[in-house]
């Protein structure tokens, strides 16, 4: 991994994966060192993007590292006409490792082809968002003691949902089970589903959301968006089914963990919040410990 | 009594010839070959009578032999060119063009929130499939079907 950027899941092998998990565990358990002393890492976020900007920030103080940056392209000479090439040009000259919120799809992995210096992939769009699906996998190894033969539930958009696709793509190496759960509208695009069958592995797909849960170990929730449907009727048909409850949970395994890459807005009913099974804000700190592990690796440090 | 034949593009004595050409695309394919800045002696014909295409064309290109590589590059939208190399007017060497595995500079992405098509960046596609065309792009991962393929 040393010197290698991150801009995509698959650019990780399993054992590279299970490397970072292990590390993630091993930094949450002692999360304060010095392994960033006398380094700089560029925090470029041409869009903001808050929860994941101060993850990557907090990771970087806790590894004792000094960041330099900005918050949102205003604050960059983008709004002078700067390309984004130029940009990390300049900015791969300053720090040792680059991490990048862009709006533009594929924006990453141009980024690492002009940068001297690593790049991590903070969000690209709706492409990739590597460091949340390996504090993803975190979680559910935290949870579940395991990342293998897990019954995954999807539940939401899964169209548009990069979680759920990088998700998905980063499980396959675990020989999973998959329930897709959705409106018609933001079913799980045929690309994964024929990748999935490339693969060998099974997943079913429904458009309720039923008691059909009871068979899961992992539930991960995303956001049903009105601005995703061509018909607005057709949003208020479902946006009350994708709804997560309390007495839902009723009959579910004890081992169930309910996972959303948050902001939440009404998926999940606040009932759920001190349910045990709840996991999305743990799933959140989880984020800093997965990116101490990643930036430490890249650079070489563990 | 024998069919008059007659040559509708003249003949050449050293070079190559690339024959069945969609005729819509024949300024494509001399883009893609650079064939617009060539110092040689080009002739061209179009609207020429196709089985295959209802109507074609044709290019002669004098003293010039291309690389495969090079040639494979029109595969995108003339993927059933003939290729003949001529050496003292008679042809020596038939070939045909296939879609290259990697696709650099020639087709723009379909998705209009890639970075190719926001900044000035040489497209870069992989070829996923080449009997339906798809096109996997190398940066932002989505793929560019025939139905969606524009050239640049």
């Amino acid at each position: 991994m040393k010197n290698r950027s991150l801009v995509s899941i698959n650019d990780f092998t399993k054992s590279e994966i299970l490397k970072i998990v292990e590390l993630a565990a091993q930094f949450e358990a002692n999360p304060n060192q010095d392994l960033l002393k006398h380094k700089i890492v560029a925090s470029l976020f041409f869009e903001p993007s808050t929860r994941t900007r101060l993850s990557f920030e907090t990771a970087i103080n806790r590894l004792g590292g000094r960041v330099v940056g900005f918050m949102d392209a205003s604050s960059s000479s983008t709004t002078k006409g700067e390309s984004l090439k130029d940009t990390i040009k300049m900015v791969s000259n300053y720090a040792d490792l680059i991490v990048m919120r862009h709006p533009l799809e594929g924006s990453a992995r141009y980024a690492s082809e002009q940068s001297s210096v690593p790049i991590v992939n903070a969000g690209d769009g709706a492409n990739q968002h590597p460091t949340q699906t390996l504090l993803d996998l975190y979680s559910i190894k935290k949870t579940q003691g395991t990342l293998e033969n897990l019954n995954i539930f999807m539940v939401g958009d899964l169209k548009y949902g990069r979680t759920v696709h990088s998700l998905l793509q980063a499980m396959s190496h675990f020989n999973p089970v998959f329930n897709f759960i959705s409106p018609e509208e933001l079913r799980m695009p045929d690309e994964y589903k024929f990748w999935l069958d490339s693969m060998g592995i099974k997943y079913y797909e429904h458009s309720e959301f039923t008691d059909i849960i009871s068979r899961a170990d992992i539930l991960y929730m995303t956001r049903v968006q009105r601005e995703r449907f061509v018909d607005p009727i057709e949003y208020e048909k479902v946006k009350d089914v994708y709804i997560l409850n309390n007495a839902m949970l009723d009959n579910t395994k004890d081992n169930l963990r309910i996972l959303h890459p948050l902001p939440r807005v009404n998926e999940i009913d606040v009932d759920v919040d001190n349910n045990p099974k709840a996991y999305y804000f743990e799933q959140a700190e989880n984020g800093v410990y997965a990116r101490m592990a990643v930036m430490s690796s890249i650079l070489g440090l563990v | 009594m024998s069919e008059k034949k007659e040559l509708s593009v003249s003949a050449i004595e050293e070079g190559t010839v690339i024959d069945h050409i969609p005729a819509d695309c024949l300024f494509k394919v001399i883009s893609i070959l650079g064939l617009d800045n060539c110092g040689n002696l080009i002739t061209f014909g179009t609207n020429l009578g196709s089985q295959r295409y209802g109507k074609k064309a044709i290019i002669k290109v004098a003293d010039k032999f291309f690389e495969d590589e090079d040639l494979n590059r029109i595969a995108l939208v003339a993927p059933y060119a003939r290729l003949n190399i001529i050496k003292d007017y008679e042809v020596v060497e038939k070939k045909h063009v296939t879609v290259p595995q990697e696709i650099v500079g020639i087709a723009k992405c379909f998705n209009p929130q890639c970075i190719t098509n926001n900044e000035n960046i040489t497209t870069h596609f992989s070829l996923v499939n080449a009997n339906v065309l798809a096109l996997k792009c190398h940066y932002c991962e989505k793929i560019t079907t025939e139905e969606h393929l524009k050239i640049l």
